[in-house]
């Protein structure tokens, strides 16, 4: 039976055309395209003016946890799953590198790939039972599942058990075995190139059916569900796309620090912190993640160089105070403070 | 069209629906009256899929729909509203209708073009870039009303129509409801307003603590003593 009559009538009316004539998001003003091309331009340039390993180095781990907060940004900002458990995802990546290249020489772009296939499965096993809890449950299972991999880590001795796994040098095959020992500037480059390209899904995901869907579950998911969604199916395509981007921040992490083991790469409080960048930046935003990254990682750095970095939570404390502010005063986070002092700009 | 039998639904001990049976013909408006508590969002519930029948079936064109998901059944072309309604707040008008449409299309533009259609429709188009959390009841009701008829149903179950809006924006939401009847629509409406009701539905079910008391045209119901002593009371005798 067909569908309605006027469903397919255009009716001629001129305020509908005026309308549909519009387009569906503004597209970026020249100030924008500018303020990009600059940003762009200074990131590229920026370790070539700044040559210091440390001064390079601040960059390249925000790199690595702005991808992982940008997959956390996915899955709740934009999705509303609420996880507290990605760190999950990045300890896969992480340990998928390390192990097939330290036990069976297979190059860790390779590992970084096979990481990505099982980060994507277990998001799947674990989106599969967790979904049908509402809420907080979700959360808090996510919490629950996160403490059982490290656990799970700590104790599979195949796998180097707690003192984990020390990759093997390798001098001769830089690109293939991903070691770099003479510049951090493949790091730096190959990390701004993961995070441009986890930006530019998110970019399409905004302008998508999908990222339509995702916003829809998170505001309502029986309205959602009512109109014809199938929101298990779109959780699932969300935590999978979280689970990817984390995954590969998590073997980036790995060739760039040649060490790791359960305590650095599966704890709690690194599935807090891509939360707390978030959020610092603005939940649900496509800059949040990145702004939120690059205020909160050299703050906790130089909280950690004044107050020492002996496992106190002072770098934390300082974190939870900026959050309550930043909550306070900009609830959509600093992405607010940015759309307001750019806001003002544009009308001056 | 639609064949509601024998439906029951107990939660705990109360019993939402017991073993209520009644059919929907092509084109028809049937209106669903009782008091708070009578069980008329459970039978919503029931029919869409939002909840699963302890006994009893739902059959639509023939085919039973027990144990789809909601979506699904949105799919075979039911849609319903909410009584609480439910927009989604953080994005804006079109976008809410656009949910509705994308099952039909991943064009963006396309679906944004049909949304807005929609929006003329159920003249709400001057909000369509306001945040739907920014508008008023009567807006709202119109906004589900328009998100709902984007999925393209051809039967409609519209949860209290007129409650909560202001005495003004009644008529026009009645007046919507004729035209989506013009169109070739099959509705099932709830509504507390016995002239709202009587004036739109072509028969109308009865409903009382979970047992359908009566069902008949508008004037059989309001002529009917269980349903004067029920819901009406006397000032309708």
């Amino acid at each position: 039976m067909a569908a309605p009559g006027f469903l397919s009538e255009t009716p001629d009316d001129p305020e509908l055309a005026a309308a549909r004539a519009e387009p569906l998001r503004a597209p970026p003003s020249r100030g924008q395209w500018i303020l990009g091309a600059v940003i762009g331009v200074c990131l590229l340039a920026y370790p070539l003016v700044f040559d210091q390993p440390y001064q390079q180095h601040v960059l390249i781990m925000i790199f690595i946890y702005a991808l992982m907060a940008q997959g956390w940004n996915v899955l709740a900002g934009y999705c509303g799953q609420i996880s507290l458990g990605q760190a999950v995802f990045f300890g896969i990546g992480a340990y998928s590198a390390a192990f097939l290249f330290s036990n069976f020489q297979i190059s860790p772009w390779l590992g970084m790939a096979v990481g990505v296939v099982v980060s994507m499965v277990v998001a799947l096993l674990i989106g599969i039972p967790t979904f049908r809890l509402k809420g907080h449950y979700f959360a808090i299972a996510t919490l629950v599942i996160g403490e059982i991999a490290q656990t799970v880590f700590i104790n599979w001795e195949y796998v180097g058990g707690a003192t984990g796994i020390w990759i093997p040098i390798e001098w001769d095959a830089p690109w293939f075995a991903f070691q770099f020992h003479d510049s951090k500037l493949p790091y730096y480059y190959i990390g701004l190139g993961f995070l441009a390209l986890a930006c530019l899904c998110v970019y399409w995901l905004e302008r998508s059916r999908t990222g339509l869907y995702f916003r829809a579950i998170r505001e309502e998911p029986e309205a959602a569900s009512s109109l014809g969604t199938d929101v298990t199916r779109y959780k699932l395509i969300a935590i999978m796309v979280s689970a990817a981007f984390t995954s590969v921040a998590g073997s980036l992490f790995t060739q760039y620090i040649l060490v790791i083991d359960p305590e650095t790469v599966f704890p709690l409080i690194l599935s807090i912190l891509v939360v707390l960048m978030t959020m610092m930046g603005g939940v649900g935003t496509l800059w949040g993640p990145i702004i939120g990254t690059a205020v909160l990682f050299p703050l906790s750095e130089m909280t950690r160089i004044y107050f020492g970095g002996s496992g106190g939570a002072e770098d934390l404390m300082i974190y939870g105070a900026l959050i309550l502010l930043i909550s306070v005063f900009y609830p959509r986070g600093l992405i607010g403070l940015v759309h307001k002092v750019m806001g003002r700009g544009s009308h001056a | 069209m639609l064949e509601v039998t024998n439906l029951t639904k107990h939660f705990g001990g109360l019993v939402a629906n017991d073993d209520i049976s009644f059919g929907v013909a092509e084109g028809e408006i049937l209106g669903l009256i009782g008091p708070n508590g009578a069980g008329k969002s459970t039978l919503f519930d029931l029919i869409t899929g939002f909840q699963a029948p302890d006994e009893g079936g739902v059959r639509f064109e023939g085919r039973s729909l027990l144990g789809l998901r909601p979506d699904q059944i949105n799919r075979l072309g039911i849609v319903r509203t909410f009584q609480k309604l439910k927009p989604f707040e953080k994005m804006t008008v079109e976008e809410n209708v656009m949910v509705g449409v994308m099952q039909h299309t991943a064009n963006m533009s396309k679906a944004r073009d049909h949304a807005l259609t929609m929006l003329s429709f159920v003249g709400l188009l001057e909000k369509r870039r306001a945040h739907a959390g920014t508008l008023s009841t009567g807006q709202r009701k119109r906004l589900e009303l328009a998100r709902a008829m984007a999925t393209r149903p051809r039967l409609l179950l519209l949860d209290e129509v007129t409650g909560g809006v202001d005495q003004r924006s009644i008529p026009g939401l009645i007046a919507l409801i004729e035209r989506l009847r013009g169109v070739g629509v099959t509705l099932i409406v709830i509504e507390h307003n016995m002239q709202v009701l009587m004036s739109l539905a072509d028969r109308v079910v009865a409903l009382h603590l979970g047992a359908m008391i009566a069902q008949g045209t508008p004037a059989q119901i309001q002529a009917d003593p269980r349903v004067i002593e029920s819901y009406l009371g006397t000032a309708y005798a």
